[in-house]
């Protein structure tokens, strides 16, 4: 009866209070799709600093930028898809404020597979003879030990301190299930950090009682779950699928702010400040927001 | 099939690029952008029924999606290519893509990262994305749809996104195998196929000339020889296109959407 007793909820600022300045942060989900972002705000509303990011960045890293929390990013594209760049991202990395490892798209898997797996790093080609290498000057080769003898790139692990994730539906225990077409690397941040840290949509009891037909699901194990926190619409302005889809209009207001010189001030007074409550009503409302249709490719 | 009268630049450069696929076997076929991607549909849907596509989200389709369409218009999936799934792809080998770098070299190098110094760019774009992967583990080839000094420099790229014929940047000074298909521009048809991986000139575009073509690009080229002129789209194709970008997206590709033959 144990695990009758165990309850991992948290509140978006329990989770805060235990992250600390100049860890190494991992955000799951995929440019402008299944991000974090309540979490985010919770972070944007806190005081911690000098964070190293590890992300397929898209809002969640920009805002991060924007509010000075960014000492290094690890990062294998920053975007909002339909603006291609980030804005505030753009604008960080044009000042030059902040240390950059861009990576390869596929060595960030590497990465963080590496250190799910406890190994110093995983063996590949990609990366070599590129500037990659000028980006992450720590990078080593290594030889292979068989007959071919290959040079190839040692992809070092990415370890993180947290990870930051956002699912469709957890329970107390920890499970997870996250729906939608694409799992993305999710798993593999679980797999990395230290500690992770869920969202979810809806918060049930028991997943095996209320969900048993949903199970393939379920991206990772529930003891690599730290705490799980109850946040409807926790991913907007990204898209949770199947739910809702990424709000257009949220963002392009956003990126205009980035053209001007006071613009994140302007953004975070407007949405960010106050609470998870106040942010859906300015945002557009419950309602709104749960309604907004998934891209169309 | 006739030979079409009627038909725009893009249209003649869509159907240039679909040769990309031809004969290349059963691999995943990535284009990406509104005139890749068409041309990727084209191959599939004429010569080439044996590549592989996805929806442009997660699933593998035998129905190219046509480009804009909604959701509930989609072909039903036969086959599920999450990004995880795409790595793999990557890594594997078993893929061709077709992409748009913002520059490009006479080693065929290519950058999509940013302009100036990588460590403060004068100008952000997109970051090397997945270029260094795909460049040294499949082949590539590219759409440029302004042929221009500017995307065809004198030096080397600003940031090397895509890894080419150099010999500067390898482990030992020992080049990797990179596989360039062919680079389609406005101007022309082109590969790396010359002595020591030159830039050649297979084919040009009708009414353009080799010299316009050399004035355009940053370094030396070489005429194919033969160096052709580029076949004309017939009526299926021109209607296979249209199926395929029913909302005529392809129009604001190619600066001022010229015809494909140049008025004398």
């Amino acid at each position: 009866m144990e695990y009758k007793t165990m309850n991992k909820e948290m509140t978006l600022r329990s989770v805060v209070s235990e992250l600390r300045d100049g860890m190494t942060i991992g955000i799951g989900g995929w440019g402008p799709r299944r991000k974090p972002m309540a979490l985010v705000r919770e972070i944007l509303r806190s005081d911690l600093k000098d964070l190293t990011l590890v992300a397929y960045g898209g809002p969640d890293i920009g805002m991060l930028c924007a509010a000075g929390k960014v000492k290094r990013l690890i990062y294998g594209f920053v975007s909002l898809d339909f603006i291609p760049i980030e804005p505030f991202f753009r604008k960080a990395r044009e000042a030059g404020g902040i240390e950059a490892n861009e990576l390869d798209e596929g060595l960030l898997v590497l990465g963080l597979e590496a250190a799910g797996q406890h190994l110093p790093f995983l063996p590949t080609r990609v990366g070599i003879g590129s500037d990659v290498m000028k980006f992450n000057p720590g990078f080593k080769m290594v030889q292979s030990p068989y007959e071919d003898g290959e040079t190839l790139l040692a992809m070092p692990a990415i370890k993180l301190d947290a990870a930051l994730l956002h699912t469709t539906r957890a329970d107390r225990l920890g499970n997870t299930q996250t729906d939608g077409p694409d799992p993305y690397f999710d798993a593999l941040f679980a797999r990395a950090a230290e500690r992770c840290y869920v969202t979810a949509e809806q918060l049930v009891d028991r997943m095996d009682l209320s969900h048993p037909d949903k199970v393939k699901a379920n991206l990772f194990e529930r003891y690599l779950v730290t705490g799980v926190v109850e946040a409807p619409l926790g991913a907007h302005p990204t898209a949770a699928h199947d739910l809702y889809g990424w709000d257009h209009e949220h963002l392009n207001e956003y990126a205009e702010l980035a053209r001007q010189e006071d613009g994140w001030n302007r953004y975070f007074e407007k949405y960010v400040a106050g609470d998870e409550e106040t942010y859906v009503e300015r945002a557009g409302g419950s309602d709104r927001l749960a309604s907004l249709p998934l891209p169309a490719m | 099939m006739t030979t079409a009268q009627n038909f725009t630049l893009a249209e003649l450069v869509i159907c240039a690029a679909a040769e990309a696929w031809r004969d290349g076997g059963e691999v995943l076929a990535t284009g990406i952008g509104p005139l890749p991607r068409i041309a990727a549909g084209l191959a599939k849907l004429t010569f080439a029924p044996e590549i592989l596509m996805t929806d442009g989200e997660a699933y593998l389709v035998e129905e190219p999606v046509p480009l804009g369409a909604p959701r509930s218009e989609r072909p039903s999936p036969s086959g599920w290519m999450p990004y995880r799934r795409v790595f793999s792809s990557v890594w594997s080998g078993r893929r061709h893509a077709m992409v748009t770098p913002v520059q490009m070299d006479r080693w065929a190098q290519a950058n999509i990262s940013a302009l100036g110094d990588p460590m403060k760019p004068k100008v952000q774009l997109l970051g090397v994305r997945g270029f260094p992967g795909n460049s040294i583990c499949h082949r590539n080839s590219m759409f440029i749809p302004h042929h221009s000094k500017r995307t065809f420099v004198e030096g080397e790229v600003d940031v090397v996104a895509a890894v080419g014929f150099g010999t500067g940047r390898w482990p030992g000074g020992k080049p990797h195998p990179v596989d360039i298909g062919i680079v389609v521009t406005n101007l022309c048809v082109m590969d790396f196929n010359g002595p020591d991986h030159a830039a050649r000139v297979l084919s040009l575009h009708p009414g353009v000339t080799f010299e316009e073509v050399q004035d355009s690009t940053g370094f030396p080229l070489i005429p194919a020889d033969p160096m052709g002129i580029t076949p004309a789209p017939n009526d299926e194709q021109l209607s296979i296109i249209q199926r395929l970008d029913p909302k005529g997206v392809r129009a604001k590709v190619i600066k001022g959407n010229p015809p494909g033959l140049r008025a004398a």
